[in-house]
């Protein structure tokens, strides 16, 4: 094989492990969007935060990877369940601005919180495929990259099972739908709402996990948010398959860019997809063609 | 209860009737006037950073308040502002035009970044405001011909007719000017056809479509004139800073001007000016109370990003109409003292509606 095919290939290999994560924050926003109506722009913070905790559980308390994991993610499931039905859904019934306004409150709270707890250095914990590589042909792919891959994959597949063969899945969909119609088939519609954010806060927590070794536990780590706006938009806002394949597609860009374009732009990539997208076409990929009951 | 009884279509439309309405204004805009000549250099300065700021907080007010459309990432349009008066500025274009030019460059900005969000939905124009002020501090930082890199750049000193106004007497004349004019603006504009759209946009845009305003184009309308103040208030930013870096314009500097609005109380031009006041002194606020603080809390860098989104959530749940609300329930308590009823102001009880279209 040649080395330029090598090098692409091993550029589209990193840019799926990354997109996966996006596509994983992505999903989280959509799911809420869904429920609720509210675009959650703390999603990026509970990701981080839970970075933050993740560490504090490895290297604080010396716990191990699979301890910790599951235990992160229980968190910030709870932290979204409370974070929905304290105050979510004081706003509930007012216009969308309100919703937008007060996860950039939350957003800033997570954020201050987080760097008054810890401080503002960046650390870096171990997880057990740091430092291994597997060799496929001419590729190196470094396990972490794998493993990133893997777990977006079963974490798509559970949730797909999840809303679509259990009862508690189909009442989510329902919800989301059609809110009035739903309750009154009996179906809990606040408890379920919480629900959803609690599952968006636990895949925050996935990502967080899975983005901390790559990219170091920061407070700026809150930025993937902006790259899963783009994948959002790029896929079609509010569609679930549009969110996967926006994130993929994102990572991908942002890997070819950081090659062949000039120095910077791998940082902009993602902010000038979002924007590109919308002056050609606002309805995304997979969107579906929905106008606004104004 | 007073009622208005007017003789000519010239007098209800006047701004202020009667000595009752102008006098106060009259007299505050005096003491403003002579404040100069009676503090001290710092006040001053503190006072003209005010003053932009209100510009700043009035051009996002447009937007937000009235319009109901969130822009996160209003401190881009702050930088273009700034960056584009100094690089002018440099190139031997007077003040005034420069200003202008800013302002301008800052509307075209807001206009191309804009249309294709805003047309959509308003959710759309909060995460491209803010991919769009993303890219601005990357330009910022590395468009180092224009705007210095990280390094900074440094703003020539302002002069208008031969007049140097870089002394902080004469600068703060400068803002007070602009400012009066940017408000006595946009409080016409408010009362003209195209200020009722914005409102009746942010009522319902549903109701606004079925009355026959073009909705689309007057939201960009709104996000336009709101991003030009906004540039212009950068201009006038660069000559209180005097040396500008990208870490002035930051997503901080953006939620800044968002909270000014919120505390204010969207849709009134008072509340702009309110909360410019509030938000503009509460870093001196901040390091005020630091020392009461436990060290290790008050040590943290943290902190007042923190405090700005609990203000911010405060006022969202609890205080929707913002510090101007509380001033309007103030003087209605005042106006009719002895018959007060105190749940003229209860919250509406609202319920889930969907914005959504399928």
């Amino acid at each position: 094989m040649n080395p330029e095919l090598a090098d692409i290939l091993q550029l589209v290999v990193n840019g799926v492990s990354i997109g996966s994560i996006y596509a994983l924050i992505a999903l989280g926003l959509v799911m809420t969007y869904r429920a609720t109506e509210v675009l959650n722009f703390a999603h990026g913070d509970i990701l981080m935060a839970s970075a933050f905790v993740g560490w504090g559980l490895i290297a604080g308390l010396g716990l191990s990877f699979w301890v910790a994991a599951p235990l992160t993610i229980l968190i910030a499931a709870a932290f979204g369940y409370v974070l929905d039905a304290r105050v979510i859904r004081l706003i509930a019934g007012q216009p969308q601005f309100a919703g937008v306004m007060l996860t950039v409150a939350l957003s800033f709270m997570i954020r201050g919180g987080v760097s008054m707890a810890f401080g503002p250095t960046s650390r870096t914990y171990p997880t057990p495929w740091t430092g291994h590589q597997t060799h496929l042909g001419p590729l190196v792919i470094a396990d972490l990259n794998l493993a990133i891959i893997a777990a977006a994959l079963v974490t798509t597949a559970l949730l797909f099972l999840f809303l679509r063969k259990t009862a508690i899945g189909v009442a989510i969909q329902a919800a989301s739908q059609n809110q009035l119609a739903a309750y009154l088939c009996g179906i809990r519609v606040k408890r379920l709402n919480s629900l959803v954010w609690a599952m968006a806060g636990g895949l925050a927590a996935i990502c967080g996990l899975l983005l901390a070794p790559l990219a170091l536990v920061d407070v700026t780590l809150w930025m993937v948010m902006l790259k899963a706006l783009a994948a959002l938009v790029l896929g079609g806002f509010g569609s679930i398959p549009g969110a996967i394949v926006g994130g993929v597609a994102i990572g991908l860009i942002e890997q070819f860019a950081g090659v062949y374009l000039p120095d910077g732009s791998r940082d902009v990539a993602a902010s000038l997809v979002l924007i590109v997208v919308l002056v050609i076409a606002p309805h995304g990929l997979l969107g579906e063609a929905h106008g606004r009951r104004v | 209860m007073r009622f208005r009884y007017d003789t000519s279509y010239r007098q209800s439309g006047r701004l202020l009737r009667g000595p009752r309405e102008w006098l106060p204004y009259a007299a505050l805009v005096a003491v403003l006037a002579v404040l100069p000549w009676v503090l001290p250099s710092y006040y001053i300065d503190e006072a003209t950073y005010l003053f932009i700021l209100a510009i700043a907080s009035l051009g996002l007010m447009i937007v937000t308040g009235y319009t109901g459309q969130v822009s996160l990432g209003h401190a881009a349009f702050l930088a273009i502002g700034a960056y584009a008066h100094a690089w002018f500025l440099s190139h031997g274009v007077p003040l005034v035009a420069s200003l202008a030019l800013a302002a301008l460059l800052a509307g075209a900005c807001g206009f191309v970044i804009g249309l294709p969000a805003i047309r959509v939905s308003g959710l759309y124009l909060a995460m491209v405001t803010l991919a769009f002020a993303s890219i601005v501090e990357q330009v910022v930082g590395n468009w180092k011909a224009v705007t210095g890199g990280y390094s900074g750049t440094a703003v020539p000193s302002p002069s208008l007719f031969g007049i140097d106004l870089s002394s902080s007497t004469r600068l703060y004349g400068l803002c007070l000017v602009i400012l009066v004019l940017v408000l006595v603006a946009l409080v016409n504009l408010m009362r003209s056809k195209t200020g009722r759209a914005f409102a009746g946009i942010r009522q319902s845009e549903a109701a606004a479509n079925a009355l026959g305003i073009w909705v689309a184009g007057y939201k960009v309308l709104a996000f336009v004139i709101s991003a030009a103040i906004t540039g212009l208030a950068g201009g006038l930013l660069a000559h209180q800073l005097q040396f500008l870096t990208p870490d002035g314009f930051t997503v901080v500097q953006s939620i800044e001007l968002l909270l000014m609005v919120v505390i204010g109380g969207l849709g009134s031009l008072r509340g702009a000016i309110f909360g410019a006041i509030v938000i503009g002194l509460l870093p001196t606020f901040i390091s005020g109370i630091k020392p009461m603080l436990p060290p290790k809390i008050a040590a943290q860098f943290g902190l007042d990003i923190f405090v700005y989104g609990a203000i911010l959530g405060f006022f969202v749940l609890f205080e929707p109409l913002g510090l101007n609300g509380r001033w309007r329930r103030a003087k209605a308590a005042l106006a009719e003292f002895p018959l007060h009823r105190a749940q003229r102001h209860r919250r509406v009880k609202s319920y889930m509606k969907s914005e959504r279209y399928r």
